[in-house]
């Protein structure tokens, strides 16, 4: 071991390789085999989630027959599509300010906006409902959408500062030079620039904000299921293959969206 | 020049009103009040008097309680071990062995990194479940005759935990690694450093930056889980947000759920904090 010379490294070189491979592999395996197992089952045709019978579609089919589905995903497509465009806005306008302007607080507004990603979900969730309970605001839609904005702001914050980071500020000067106000070199020059940037802070809201289940659960009320709520109660009630088929529909809605997302930025971003 | 100075303070005063509004209304405001809350005393029907109540922290003391925030931090502190010893590999492997499936193999973890948390914890509930495929297997196998009680264990959560929790430690080493110049490793070892030496020395200690956001991306959230203990570990295996979660629904004593939501952000800040004067010197640059 202790030895210094050519012949001995040369040889082993190729053994952790292999082993490293074979690990990766495994890693691979541990990470996708749960999921597939889930698919493969929500095409049982039994109600067994374990015992492969056959080949059916019907717990898909009991999906679309399900009213409370329908209407926890109504509720978590109306709750995404909004705070995703709140906190898109916000959150870019605290990218700009915090890329582009110096300040007094600045170090404080820049770990707050940090602190507000690390706050462990569950406080964040009981601080809201102990908020929203003492000045009386009712639970519901609202108070889930107020709630993922501000869990939002921060990760679209981040994204869209990264993009601003990597932007050439001469463009903008040369716009202001040229006699372009503010307004206008904002939105002529500075936002098709950081687009990219912004749609990519958007499609991770929407992630967050669809698949959130901590936060949510704490902040909603009566009839404001939403998606993961409901898939939770549908656990808690016990296992079955239309929770299966349920997962599925989201698990290929979220990649869909993350594939078609990446393939429309992917041209922008490397211009 | 005074006045473009004014629309330059005015601009910014635009660009922050939104986000110092929002999170000072709905983050920081509610755990003002979270933290008033935990020095209070709960009523018989869930409400709450305010005042300087000390007894709710005291409460946190009690063996019972104890155990709860003791099994907390070692599962997410083994949690985040265990992440690390599969990840470290993994990002390695694809930074440097991956080749033309570099971005293939990065993606394939990003997946799992994207889709619902709730979802995959189910998995593992139909997995390890009384008849489920585990204990098939393990039957198969001819390791065990009668199926083993799997679910609700310490160990089903761990293993619920981990298979979440990979791609969070897995993403920022990649994202550190990816960013290692290789001639460093050349030079290392035309130099003379073995293999090893050179990981050691030049490559690892280059990587921390991703070593430390990838331990707190994972520690945190899962020293704050919730959902993976109530469906992996049942009332046997109870953790703090669990725990938390008892006491603003069935338990109905806010004040105590208060002291504990104060206890466990105030914990994990100070980890945190701990964690990075320790291990980093560095600033988190990328993270």
């Amino acid at each position: 071991m202790t030895v210094k010379g050519g012949p001995v490294y040369k040889g082993i070189g190729k053994v952790p390789d292999r082993a490293l491979f074979l690990l990766a592999a495994l890693i691979y395996v541990f990470l996708y085999a749960p999921i597939l197992v889930l698919i493969f089952f929500s095409f049982n045709s039994s109600r067994s989630t374990q015992v492969w019978t056959g080949f059916s579609t019907q717990w898909y089919g009991e999906l679309l027959r399900d009213d409370s589905i329908l209407a926890a995903f109504k509720n978590s497509m109306i709750v995404g599509v909004s705070a995703t465009a709140i906190a898109t806005v916000i959150g870019t306008f605290t990218a700009l300010a915090l890329a582009r302007h110096r300040f007094r607080g600045k170090t404080f507004a820049d770990t707050a906006v940090y602190a507000a990603t690390v706050m462990p979900e569950i406080v964040v969730g009981v601080s809201l409902l102990v908020f929203f309970v003492a000045i009386r605001f009712p639970l519901g839609i609202t108070t889930i959408i107020i709630a993922h904005v501000a869990f939002t702001i921060s990760f679209v914050t981040i994204v869209v500062r990264a993009r601003l980071a990597g932007m050439d500020r001469s463009l903008e000067e040369a716009a202001q030079d040229l006699g372009a106000s503010p307004v206008q070199t904002f939105l002529r020059v500075t936002l098709p620039l950081i687009l990219p940037g912004v749609m990519a802070g958007a499609l991770l809201a929407f992630t967050l904000s669809f698949d959130d289940f901590v936060i949510t659960f704490f902040v909603s009320g009566v009839g404001s299921s939403t998606l993961p709520l409901k898939i939770y109660s549908m656990i808690k009630f016990g296992v079955s293959p239309v929770i299966n088929a349920l997962s599925t529909v989201v698990l290929i809605a979220t990649m869909v969206l993350i594939f078609g997302g990446s393939r429309i930025f992917a041209g922008k971003e490397d211009a | 020049m005074g006045e473009e100075k004014r629309g330059w303070t005015l601009r910014l005063a635009g660009l922050l009103t939104p986000v110092t509004v929002w999170l000072g209304l709905f983050f920081l405001v509610p755990l003002l009040l979270i933290l008033a809350y935990s020095f209070g005393t709960s009523g018989v029907y869930g409400g709450i008097t305010l005042g300087f109540n000390p007894s709710n922290y005291l409460k946190v003391f009690e063996p019972l309680y104890l155990e709860i925030i003791g099994r907390t931090f070692v599962i997410a502190g083994l949690n985040t071990l265990l992440c690390f010893a599969l990840g470290y590999p993994l990002a390695y492997f694809i930074v440097f062995k991956g080749r033309r499936w570099r971005n293939a193999l990065i993606l394939l973890v990003m997946v799992p990194f994207w889709t619902s948390l709730l979802v995959r914890a189910y998995a593992w509930v139909v997995i390890l479940s009384g008849n489920g495929i585990a204990n098939k297997t393990l039957q198969f196998l001819g390791i065990t005759d009668e199926p083993l009680i799997l679910i609700f264990t310490p160990q089903a959560v761990l293993m619920g935990m981990v298979y979440s929790y990979l791609p969070f430690m897995v993403l920022p080493l990649y994202a550190a690694l990816e960013k290692f110049d290789t001639r460093l490793k050349e030079a290392a070892q035309d130099l003379g450093a073995s293999r090893w030496h050179t990981f050691w020395r030049v490559t690892f200690p280059l990587s921390m930056p991703g070593v430390i956001a990838g331990s707190i991306l994972v520690f945190i959230p899962s020293a704050g889980e919730f959902v993976i203990p109530d469906l992996l570990g049942g009332s046997r295996t109870v953790m703090t947000g669990n725990l938390i979660q008892t006491q603003f629904g069935s338990a109905r004593d806010w004040a105590f759920g208060s002291a504990l939501s104060v206890m466990l952000a105030v914990l994990l800040i100070g980890a945190i904090m701990f964690y990075i004067r320790r291990v980093g010197t560095d600033k988190l640059e990328g993270m």
